[in-house]
């Protein structure tokens, strides 16, 4: 029990470091003011000279989203005050559109010394990383690279607007086809709302060359931010894509209701790679970001594979369920996740995988790492349809808990309606082996950098499964955030 | 405004029932009625149960069941004549076997000649619930405060409304009581709705062996809405053992509500093969340090069978063990549930919570869901869970019908092995042999048919 206190007493020490990634960049908003109603869905869309058919799906959206606005959603293991969805602004552009950027050079210096203070200067990574970056500053794109390299390949990687303008064809067919307008309370919001996002189409047997990859930030002060990308992979083609995130450092909390897409066809493989690292909000919980996230991906076509990897370390509050929909016979969805919460922080997450074709497969990996006064809850979904013969799945959740006041929950839900199918779920809870920290401590290893080693080993298994591009980063990350988290 | 609770209550989750009405009616001549706070205290559970309604499936406790069938039915009061009348029958049918003390309920009304007390122990004392209201009013209050069914609970709080029998089973410290409780449904006019409430309240130190068995005259509609709560003290042992089976129309909905003190131990172990609707709702709460509860549960169903296994375990207090363990074998459009919760509370350091479901599905249309949960408030602890769906091992099946063993034999071999590893954690040998009677008899009856 001495070790105990001893790592309670370090994590309160180290806890008050102060958030690495906290500055603000001062820079011209072109903000809507303040408010949700039909003028500023109708502004958003004017703004980004969308066709009709965008609007009238934006409308749709926004009314079903104010028929059911007392409604949120409440069924997440959650705490929070009421959201005021009238305060904040649903629109702000770092610059306005005739002076958009064409390319590096044209960018706002400031910018480019904000990616530069995140370690992602674009035009090193241009040269150094093979990354393709399609940077959202705020909600509009600024700046895209490597585009020309991809469109030989016929690679289509350019932010939403941009899609809608170019290939509207594509978006009018995709847009809504994983996750429609009505499915649930935040995606209903972003439809009504979205600013932008990316838009990735690999053609049929291209094997993209490089991971694509967006940085997201949020900015502008009392700016909501709601992204929408959509992924589509034609048949025997494969991309990874991969999303980071920091924010700098505010006092109110932000709302951020994401949608994410992915269509993958026949013999066709979606890797999607998240690190998340929003300010969690201070010690005592004041501020930090609100992260209501929906994701889900079609497997719709034969031995298609979409594949989910979530790093999550920020926010004050995460919802997210990246899930899967095995539609296409031979179709396997894929969900490794680590997630970790300190001081006041929240985070309901975990997947859905929904068998419906033949032989369809699914893996889920969840490491939980719960300190501080935190909560954390794995929810899971894994659904055999009566016709998902031979379906397969296996499930792993363990949560490591560190300090008296934290939590950790586990809430999974196995639904199996085909007796071939085969499904296994195992979890565990514990917390950092006296063993464990004893031996590397008798070994030199000072004690909270011995608490980053076991807590890394714990995440191994997920950590492997980042692209290297993103690993490094995402080590980093976990080691930072149990430098200043778990101690 | 506050926080927003993860479990806000929301309107319109719930289905009208004629109860309250129904209840108007019977006030008056339910047992007690004499007795001023029974009668305050059957106005408040009803008062209660209209408030919450019968549970919808959008209540997540009650997600995996479908209660409207239940809404739609006519359920009148069971009638003492039909259930005299039955006497005979239930006598030969199930005549007592072991030498423990029996208590007799045919629709739920506790038979005086069929059940057998006259040897009890000094310090224990068993009496049937419409006895104890008629003669130990106060006896009776102080037990049913002591052991409170649960408040919020639709189905207990209309069980407190209309329980007119059922059983309090008293033991002094150190003291040792072995009980039999047959239940049994008898031919009536209509279908009939029963409510048993049996308290229980173990002293410090006493050993108690429960055995329960439900069943039926025949394949009768009624619902049977039994409430058992059990308070055991420090260092009591309880060996609780249930058999359901009912017939294969009825609906049953019960609930047990378990406290365990400091060091004492209790095990519950349920065999389900009965009704065409059962929920088997177990609520333990380990409110002494190294109190322990063992949660084991086999069912085998078949046709639109369906049983909803509700499991939650409360370590409220430190060095606490709890296993849950179900097993269920699924066959035709029978629709297994099991729902674990572990609650390890603030504080409740060097807990131990251990959850496993397993499930044998039979036929492509058998439905199996499980909800295994954990949720964790201490860090010391170690928890874990467990689940698997899945159809009986190929190669096992090939194994035996290479050696000659036809299919059905195989089956029922693979069936009878997977029910009878999870039996043996019975730790009393005649009760295992007992729920192991009902395995067998499942199979061979259901097997059986299955070839025919």
């Amino acid at each position: 029990m001495a070790t105990n206190t001893e790592t309670a007493r370090t994590v309160e020490a180290l806890s008050e470091q102060r958030y690495k990634y906290g500055f603000v960049t001062d820079i011209e908003a072109d903000s809507a003011p303040p408010g949700l109603n039909e003028e500023i869905v109708r502004f958003i869309s004017a703004k980004k000279g969308e066709p009709e058919w965008l609007l009238d799906w934006r409308l749709r959206a926004y009314h079903r989203w104010m028929e059911t606005a007392e409604d949120t959603p409440s069924w997440a293991h959650l705490d929070y005050p009421e959201i005021d969805y009238q305060a904040s602004s649903y629109y702000s552009a770092p610059l306005r559109d005739e002076d958009r950027p064409k390319s590096l050079d044209e960018i706002d210096p400031e910018l480019l010394k904000t990616y530069e203070k995140l370690g992602i200067p674009l035009q090193e990574q241009e040269m150094l990383s093979g990354v393709a970056v399609d940077a959202v500053f705020d909600s509009v794109s600024v700046a895209t690279t490597f585009k020309s390299k991809l469109a030989e390949l016929g690679v289509i990687f350019c932010s939403l607007s941009e899609a809608v303008a170019e290939h509207p064809e594509l978006v009018q067919k995709y847009l809504g086809s994983v996750v429609p307008y009505a499915d649930n309370y935040f995606a209903t919001l972003n439809s009504a709302v979205f600013t932008d996002g990316s838009f990735v189409y690999i053609p049929k047997g291209v094997r993209c060359p490089m991971e694509l990859s967006t940085y997201f930030r949020i900015n502008a002060a009392n700016t909501g931010q709601f992204e929408r990308t959509l992924i589509i992979a034609d048949e025997g083609s494969y991309v990874s894509y991969l999303e980071g995130c920091t924010a700098p450092m505010r006092d109110e909390n932000q709302l951020h209701a994401a949608v994410v897409e992915l269509v993958a066809f026949d013999d066709a493989e979606i890797k999607y790679s998240t690190v998340q690292n929003w300010y969690p909000g201070d010690e005592n919980g004041k501020g930090g970001i609100f992260n209501f996230v929906t994701k889900r991906g079609a497997c719709r076509g034969r031995n298609s594979k979409i594949s989910w990897t979530q790093v999550e370390t920020g926010s004050a509050i995460t919802w997210k369920y990246p899930s899967c929909l095995l539609l296409g016979d031979g179709s396997s969805g894929e969900f490794y996740s680590i997630a970790i919460t300190n001081n006041c922080q929240q985070a309901d997450t975990g997947t859905k995988m929904i068998h419906v074709g033949k032989n369809t497969k699914s893996r889920i990996v969840s490491k939980g790492v719960s300190a501080g006064r935190a909560n954390q809850t794995y929810r899971g979904l894994v659904r055999v349809q009566g016709k998902a013969d031979n379906a397969r799945n296996h499930t792993q959740c363990d949560s490591l808990l560190i300090g008296e006041q934290c939590g950790a929950h586990t809430v999974p839900y196995i639904e199996s309606r085909n007796a071939s199918a085969q499904l296994e779920h195992e979890a565990t809870t514990s917390k950092i082996s006296e063993d464990q920290l004893f031996y590397c401590r008798q070994r030199g290893i000072a004690e909270e950098e011995a608490v980053a080693l076991i807590v890394n080993g714990f995440c191994r298994e997920v950590l492997q499964e980042l692209p290297m591009e993103f690993a490094v980063e995402a080590q980093k990350l976990v080691a930072i955030s149990l430098e200043g988290s778990v101690g | 405004m506050g926080a927003v609770s993860p479990q806000a209550a929301r309107p319109s989750r719930s289905i009208e029932l004629p109860y309250a009405a129904q209840f108007a009616a019977a006030r008056e001549e339910l047992p007690g009625h004499d007795l001023s706070w029974v009668t305050s205290e059957r106005d408040a559970a009803i008062a209660r149960f209209s408030e919450l309604g019968l549970p919808s499936q959008r209540v997540e406790d009650w997600k995996y069941s479908n209660l409207t069938p239940l809404a739609k039915t006519d359920f009148t009061a069971p009638d003492r004549k039909a259930a005299e009348a039955a006497r005979a029958e239930v006598a030969e049918r199930f005549p007592k076997e072991s030498a423990a003390g029996r208590l007799v309920f045919i629709n739920g009304m506790l038979d005086g000649p069929l059940s057998a007390l006259e040897e009890l122990p000094a310090g224990v004392r068993v009496l049937g619930l419409a006895d104890a209201m008629a003669d130990e009013g106060d006896l009776l209050k102080s037990q049913l405060e002591a052991v409170p069914a649960l408040n919020g609970h639709a189905l207990a709080a209309l069980n407190a409304a209309f329980m007119a029998d059922g059983c309090l089973i008293i033991l002094e410290p150190d003291t040792e009581l072995a009980l039999e409780l047959l239940f049994v449904a008898a031919p009536d006019v209509g279908a009939v709705a029963y409510h048993p409430r049996i308290s229980i309240a173990a002293g410090a130190g006493s050993t108690l062996a429960l055995g329960e068995q439900h069943t039926a005259l025949g394949e009768l509609e009624y619902w049977s809405n039994p409430v058992t709560a059990i308070s055991l003290g420090e260092t009591a042992q309880m060996r609780h053992y249930k058999l359901q089976e009912e017939s294969r129309r009825a609906w049953q909905t019960a609930l047990t509500k378990t406290r365990i003190a400091a060091g004492a131990a209790y095990e519950n172990f349920v065999v389900a093969t009965g009704g065409r609707y059962a929920r088997n709702e177990i609520k333990v709460v380990l409110e002494g340090a190294g109190a322990s509860c063992e949660l084991g549960g086999g069912f085998l169903l078949a046709g639109e069978q369906h049983v909803d296994n509700r499991l939650r375990v409360d370590h409220a207090a430190p060095d606490g063990t709890s296993r849950q363990t179900y097993k269920g074998v699924l066959d035709e459009r029978a629709h297994g549930v099991f729902q674990g919760k572990t609650v390890v509370h603030r504080g409740a350091q060097k807990s131990d919570g251990n959850q496993l479901s397993r499930a044998l599905l039979l036929s492509p249309n058998a439905i199996m869901d499980a909800k295994p949960e954990l949720e964790i408030y201490a860090d010391d602890v170690k928890c874990s869970h467990g689940a698997t769906v899945g159809e009986l091992d190929g190669e096992q099946m090939f194994y035996l019908r290479a050696r000659g063993i036809d299919e059905a034999s195989a089956r029922s071999l693979l069936i009878a092995a997977f029910m009878d590893e999870h039996l043996q954690s019975v730790a009393d040998q005649a009760a295992r042999e007992w729920l192991q009677g009902a395995v067998s008899r499942w199979l061979a009856q259901h097997l059986s048919v299955g070839e025919a």
